[in-house]
């Protein structure tokens, strides 16, 4: 039961890295292929697009912290494996829910929104700073889901 | 089939390239230039041209338009999304080709440059009646108006059967296109020839019968009833376009046949302009090669007005209303 509930608290750590990630894969890739095709045009811009190209890579950066605050719970990183129940494992892999699904989701649309502000920057290279918000407000979900991951997974009693 | 995001990066290509066309504040600099050299040297200061630095108008309109199937190619986007934009002149160079065999009158400039149905190809295919070779929606058409051309010697009637199939091709390929651009296009089009052949056809006293063979159907208005108002006169037609949401269309008919022309290609630029704001569609791609086209017209136009010596109003009311 003991190895149980081990398996489930590092699935938690597995979710939290692996979809996260996924979804800055995806957003980075998008917002990319945009930056890569007003670079193509002009090479001056390559500042400017690769910013915004940067931005759906947060998610997959929250999804490695809270793994590794979840590695450390369950006591992987220090050598010392603390004995968790299959209640507890569940209780981290819950933990690691909000991050996985919501930096899934969030990294995606992030950049899909860059690569419409690519598109502003293309054009006006002047409104940069604007173009930069609207990416930039997708974040927000992703930082509320990491707020919730963290808090989660530090308070579980192990 | 590509997903819209497969188009991310032709679209923010698109956009850079975008802000190289020509504003209308530049079709007014145009205008306003003392003569066709000062149109020509402004083109050329735009980018226009290549490196040899050529000064005769027509070739360097065509290189412009080179230029923008050259992005096209390069962008690796599927040719079969631009058949639509294609189709009006292949089935001119379909009509031209009829009326050359029928006439053995020959005019190069007659027919429409093509690769696969220019003046050669179409010549060839209306000669040894190899109606296999045209697209399948050409083939009835093709038959039916070289018959009825050896048969009456009536360049109009063959006129009229080949431009309504191309209308009813337009049609169905707007239809049958995923793309909202396209569909936008095709109903624009259609919508917009229609009114022209209503308006001819008021002008010159036309039968019914000839509406009804000219007349396409289409989403935009019911035909059956344009075709009544034409028919009626023009003051008729005038009415139906008012209440049919078409005043502007009126109201330039009411000024000028060329103001009603410009009208006409507006219409059609006002139908693609929220293309501007597609983020990842071949939307953006379509409108750029009809934005691209209808600048190359729009300079054609003020060139030729200016070697003609024709005063800056009568250009200006020629000139159409840019993309950007």
């Amino acid at each position: 039961m003991g190895e149980l509930g081990l398996f489930f608290g590092l699935l938690g750590a597995a979710v939290a890295v692996l979809f996260a990630g996924a979804g800055s894969a995806l957003g980075v890739g998008i917002a990319g292929r945009a930056a890569a095709g007003v670079v193509t045009e002009d090479p001056n811009k390559f500042a400017q697009v690769l910013i915004l190209q940067l931005l759906p890579g947060t998610q997959g950066i929250y999804g490695l912290l809270v793994g590794f605050i979840t590695l450390s719970k369950i006591g992987l990183l220090g050598g010392n494996l603390a004995s968790i129940n299959l209640n507890t494992g569940l209780m981290i892999l819950a933990a690691c829910l909000p991050i996985g699904i919501v930096g899934l989701i969030s990294g995606k649309s992030q950049g899909e929104c860059s690569a419409a502000s690519i598109g502003i920057v293309a054009k006006k290279p002047d409104q940069f700073g604007k173009a930069m918000l609207f990416p930039a407000m997708v974040e927000t979900y992703a930082i509320l889901a990491l707020l919730i991951s963290i808090l989660a997974v530090s308070n579980i009693p192990v | 089939m590509a997903s819209d995001w497969d188009f991310t990066y032709a679209v923010a290509r698109i956009r850079v390239l975008e802000t190289h066309l020509l504003s209308d504040a530049d079709v007014g600099a145009m205008v306003a230039a003392k003569d066709e050299d000062a149109v020509l040297t402004y083109l050329r200061d735009k980018g226009w041209g290549d490196a040899s630095g050529t000064k005769d108008a027509e070739e360097i309109l065509k290189i412009e338009d080179e230029k923008t199937w050259a992005t096209m190619r390069e962008l690796r986007v599927d040719s079969s999304v631009f058949d639509v934009l294609a189709l009006p002149k292949i089935y001119h160079n379909l009509k031209a080709a009829i009326k050359e065999v029928c006439t053995s009158y020959s005019n190069e400039r007659a027919f429409y440059a093509d690769d696969r149905y220019g003046r050669d190809q179409m010549v060839r295919i209306i000669q040894d009646r190899d109606f296999s070779a045209l697209p399948e929606a050409m083939r009835q058409v093709a038959e039916e108006a070289l018959e009825t051309m050896l048969h009456t010697r009536d360049g109009q009637l063959c006129d009229i059967l080949v431009d309504r199939a191309c209308l009813d091709a337009i049609e169905a390929a707007g239809q049958k296109s995923n793309a909202k651009v396209i569909r936008a296009y095709a109903e624009s089009f259609v919508a917009v020839t229609n009114i022209k052949i209503a308006v001819r056809a008021a002008r010159t006293g036309k039968s019914p019968d000839f509406l009804q063979k000219a007349l396409a159907p289409c989403k935009a208005f019911d035909v059956r009833l344009l075709a009544q108002a034409a028919f009626a006169g023009e003051d008729a037609l005038m009415e139906y376009l008012n209440q049919s949401g078409y005043s502007e269309a009126a109201e330039a008919l009411e000024q000028s046949p060329s103001a009603f022309e410009r009208w006409c290609d507006n219409a059609q630029i006002r139908a693609i302009k929220p293309q501007k704001y597609e983020v990842c569609s071949v939307g953006p791609l379509v409108a750029y090669v009809l934005a691209r086209q209808n600048e190359i017209k729009t300079a054609r136009i003020i060139l030729s007005g200016k070697a003609n010596s024709l005063s800056d109003d009568a250009i200006r009311e020629r000139t159409r209303e840019m993309y950007v």
